[in-house]
């Protein structure tokens, strides 16, 4: 049984807000997101390899990463504006792809106690038509993937 | 939502319009006027669109005499919402992956 994500984009704000909560302790979801080595295995879309060129979570650190997928390759760079160990992350994150387009990111890691965590994520992008360009391309493969998905059932039958 | 149904909803968003027109819906009702806005087709084309997403139950159009909002029909989208929404499908994917991760490092301190 999975923890549901809840996902708020509010209408006439350019935020993204994601809440999700974790059967593990504070330490180990902040480690998750601080050690290149755990952050490959779970960060990114499905199907796609993430290599890491630099990843520095400190306050005044920086992270550049490339995700691929069948010879595509999606580059993403940022800096941490700072880091406080199992409490805050908040970075710049932009998309290679859309040079100058830089949201802002930050991580609140809340200690539930019996060994849960909560991760509240909040970005704030340049504009609203900015973020729901974001949430619509995602839309949009997922429409595609969905008719994939109902042509992969009409050929079994 | 039967099979025909499905079907009908899934031909509604097979037009990158009515995909767009539902996308905008997604964050409240709009008149047709300004769901026109970002396309470069007559009015008409886009209340014909209005029309067939009407027919396949994902929109409603209230009785509002002036603007005649369209409006999200929430309960047909959520049916489509496991297909739809990548975004949350992605974030949900990589939460799961982050769960794994999760697991194998507890397991691994828990171990001499």
């Amino acid at each position: 049984m999975s923890n549901p994500v809840t996902i708020t984009a509010p209408e006439a704000l350019p935020f993204i807000e994601i809440v999700r909560e974790f059967d593990a302790p504070v330490s180990a979801v902040y480690r998750a997101h601080v050690d290149p080595e755990l952050v490959k295995q779970w960060l990114g879309p499905h199907g796609y390899e993430m290599r890491i060129d630099r990843y520095d979570v400190r306050t005044g650190g920086g992270y550049r990463y490339v995700h691929t997928n069948d010879g595509e390759e999606y580059a993403f760079n940022g800096v941490f504006h700072v880091a406080r160990t199992d409490e805050l992350i908040i970075q710049t994150f932009e998309y290679e792809g859309s040079p100058g387009v830089v949201s802002i990111e930050t991580a609140t890691f809340v200690d539930l106690g019996d060994g849960r965590t909560r991760l509240e994520g909040h970005s704030t992008f340049p504009s609203v038509q900015t973020r729901d360009l974001i949430i619509e391309q995602g839309m949009e493969v997922g429409v595609v993937e969905g008719f994939e998905r109902l042509d992969a059932l009409v050929v079994a039958d | 939502m039967d099979d025909t149904e499905l079907d009908r909803a899934f031909l509604a968003l097979a037009d990158p319009v009515r995909r767009g027109i539902v996308a905008r819906l997604s964050r409240g009702p709009a008149p047709v006027g300004e769901l026109a806005e970002p396309y470069a087709i007559s009015l008409q084309a886009v209340s014909r669109h209005v029309r067939i997403l009407q027919q396949a139950g994902l929109v409603t159009r209230s009785r509002d005499a002036q603007r005649r909002p369209v409006h999200l029909d929430p309960d047909a989208l959520q049916h489509l919402t496991a297909w739809i929404d990548r975004y949350r499908l992605d974030h949900e994917r990589a939460f799961r992956r982050l769960d794994g991760v999760l697991d194998d490092t507890i397991a691994k301190e828990e171990r001499p």
